[in-house]
């Protein structure tokens, strides 16, 4: 005889917090997914050393996806199936994330190494005027940053004015119309931007004319874009009820873009600027075209050639001269000075936020 | 006192009055007595009439309210209630030509104030938001400004130089209005948005009477306040109708039996259609002896 079908707390399986849905109910070492990453390391090391054809970088893709395998193998059976698969897909994860981390450490420990060879003070002091086989880059540090301060004087008034427009005031095909043509400036390839350049100024003051402006213009071309993309990313979230309260107080729209929209988006402003500027400060293809090459020193972008850090470190690889080290060296220095002022001005734009941003609510 | 004189004193006697009490003031004095010839500067005096004649108002095509004609009565409390999308909020923002901001929106009918229509040729709509100021929904500080700077934002954007000790004057005669100088005034620098919720409606009223406005419009000023700011905010309206003439849009009906003098009840017949005005008339009269069935309905709660 079965008992009638009742809705009484007995007939409910028993459910518990600490219960898990199925399995044993045990848990595993906190270490378990090291356990298993190292664990599985080993074994593929071992496998592909029996097989005679040892690399460190399938050790690392194989270890990868027998880790994954592994742990939820070893987790189904002691934790149960939610938990497994919780495991091999945060196992996952994680590996993603070493995978994408892989190159840029590797980059960064290569440039590192091998650029601090060529560091030294001469390096940063003196120029490679009349030298051979030795000389310094410092025409190269100033250059790059002249040349990228007047391009960023260019680009950061039209990209954010641009924004605004956009943000603020633009409606209708117009809109769309610049939305469109913004994206498509995303992705010019840099050399056009170059030869663009050259083309204009070879225009009004004739063929083989190269300056430090005109690579400058160059940038702004690849620069504008980025600034206005950011821009208006961060104007789109300056809450309308803030525009709408200045409204309400009788003010200009003028004046609520100016007192109001831009100070509450100023820290995602400045922040935007500072990426887009470590974005085409490494810029070579066209630099190489409208600035020259140059071994001395000129700190006038309205006259002669101008040498920047890229440019320099290509030139140095590209024609070593009799000392091949030393000049290798340089290059290398060069790559690294470049990587180390991207990176302060990304702590620079990060501090400025800190310190600027606004609670948006 | 002087101030409570004041309250039902209209017309062209009370500017000589409100001058005496003005100078009588003492900056120590108790708040009762300075708040009514205070905020926003003016002194007590009549406020002026907003009178809207057939007004239609739409978003693109769509029809959002049909057909109103009420007048908003000087140093008097107008609430408008209704069910949720009945317009009241639209009717609300074009009073001050708020609702032609948002894109595509237009209006077509006569609103005046004091007899001159606000959207005459030639009228600049930045002018009569300076007349008719506005208190939103949520509070919303600026959140780049001092709790200072956040009630003298309308003399700092609108006025070129206003001496600074003008400015102090005007922002503690308009803290003091919104029944916020004491809880702020050792922190005036501190960023309004540190403020609590209720401050911050309080805030943005002594914001909007910095400007010294004509009219204020309240956009159901304590939907995100709690029953004790909302009280204050109440006790306040109270207070400034002795200045200004308010309307306030509220879906709470006994904020509207509380806080006002004049009720008009919107309604739509169905979603899609456009709102309209069913009936106005003085508060008590509404929510005890309402002339039409609709609106019996909706306050005794019945639908809606």
């Amino acid at each position: 005889m079965t008992p009638p079908p009742d809705n009484t707390l007995a007939s409910v399986p028993q459910r518990s917090i600490f219960a898990h849905t199925d399995g044993a109910g045990g848990s595993l070492p906190s270490w378990a997914p090291y356990g298993a990453f190292v664990g599985a390391l080993v074994f593929c090391a071992a496998v592909e050393a029996a097989l005679g054809w040892f690399t460190i970088a399938l050790m690392l893709v194989f270890g990868a996806l027998v880790a994954i395998v592994a742990i939820y193998g070893w987790s189904r059976a002691v934790e149960g199936r939610r938990r497994a698969k919780d495991r091999a897909i945060t196992m996952a994860i994680a590996t993603a994330f070493g995978i994408a981390m892989a190159p840029l450490i590797s980059l960064l420990y290569e440039v590192i190494k091998r650029g601090v060879a060529g560091i030294n003070w001469d390096f940063f002091t003196t120029t490679s005027r009349g030298v051979v086989g030795g000389g310094g880059a410092e025409h190269a540090i100033v250059g790059t940053l002249i040349i990228t301060a007047c391009a960023a004087v260019i680009s950061v008034p039209i990209g954010i004015m641009a924004a605004i427009y956009m943000n603020e005031y633009g409606r209708g095909p117009l809109r769309r119309a610049l939305t469109f043509f913004v994206d498509v400036m995303t992705g010019i390839p840099s050399i056009v931007a170059g030869l663009f350049a050259y083309a204009l100024f070879e225009l009004f003051l004739g063929p083989g004319i190269q300056l430090g402006i005109m690579g400058s213009l160059a940038l702004s071309v690849l620069m504008i874009p980025i600034v206005i993309r950011s821009a208006e990313e961060v104007l789109k979230i300056v809450p309308n009820h803030l525009r709408e309260a200045a409204y309400a107080l009788g003010t200009p729209k003028w004046k609520v873009i100016v007192k109001v929209v831009l100070p509450t988006a100023f820290a995602g402003l400045v922040t935007g600027v500072m990426l887009a500027t470590a974005r085409i400060i490494g810029e070579t293809a066209p630099l190489l075209v409208t600035t020259g090459v140059i071994d001395s020193m000129n700190t006038d972008p309205f006259s002669g050639r101008m040498q920047n850090l890229a440019v320099y470190a290509y030139n140095e690889y590209r024609s070593p001269g009799v000392m091949k080290q030393a000049s290798y060296d340089r290059a290398w220095a060069a790559a690294l000075t470049l990587i180390a002022i991207v990176m302060i001005l990304n702590v620079i734009a990060r501090l400025v936020y800190r310190r600027y941003r606004t609670e948006i609510r | 006192m002087e101030g409570r004189k004041l309250k039902d004193m209209f017309g062209s006697q009370a500017k000589p009055q409100a001058e005496e009490g003005r100078a009588k003031m003492s900056p120590t004095g108790p708040v009762t007595e300075t708040t009514s010839q205070a905020i926003g500067g003016a002194p007590a005096r009549r406020a002026k009439t907003l009178e809207a004649k057939e007004v239609n108002l739409y978003y693109g095509d769509f029809h959002a309210v049909e057909g109103v004609n009420m007048t908003i009565e000087p140093n008097k409390v107008t609430a408008l209630i209704g069910s949720s999308g009945c317009g009241k909020t639209t009717f609300l923002r074009s009073l001050n030509r708020m609702h032609e901001l948002t894109p595509g929106a237009s209006v077509k009918g006569d609103i005046a104030l004091d007899g001159e229509d606000i959207y005459a040729n030639g009228v600049d709509p930045v002018a009569v938001r300076r007349l008719i100021g506005m208190v939103f929904q949520q509070p919303n500080p600026f959140p780049t400004m001092s709790i200072y700077d956040n009630v003298a934002a309308g003399l700092n954007f609108n006025s070129s130089r206003i001496p600074k000790s003008d400015k102090d004057a005007v922002v503690e005669r308009s803290l003091r209005g919104a029944h916020l100088w004491d809880e702020v005034k050792d922190r005036l620098d501190k960023p309004g948005s540190g403020l609590s919720g209720g401050q911050q409606q309080r805030l943005c009223i002594a914001r909007a009477t910095a400007v010294s406005p004509e009219v204020l419009l309240m956009d159901e000023p304590c939907s995100a306040l709690d029953p004790v700011a909302t009280l204050a905010i109440e006790d306040l309206i109270g207070e400034l109708k002795k200045e200004y003439t308010i309307a306030i849009v509220t879906h709470n009906m006994q904020q509207a039996s509380r806080a006002s003098d004049i009720t008009a009840f919107f309604n739509l017949d169905e979603s899609g259609k456009p709102g309209h005005l069913v009936e106005i008339g003085p508060t008590d009269e509404i929510f005890t002896k309402p002339k039409q069935k609709e609106t019996e309905d909706y306050v005794s709660g019945r639908f809606g």
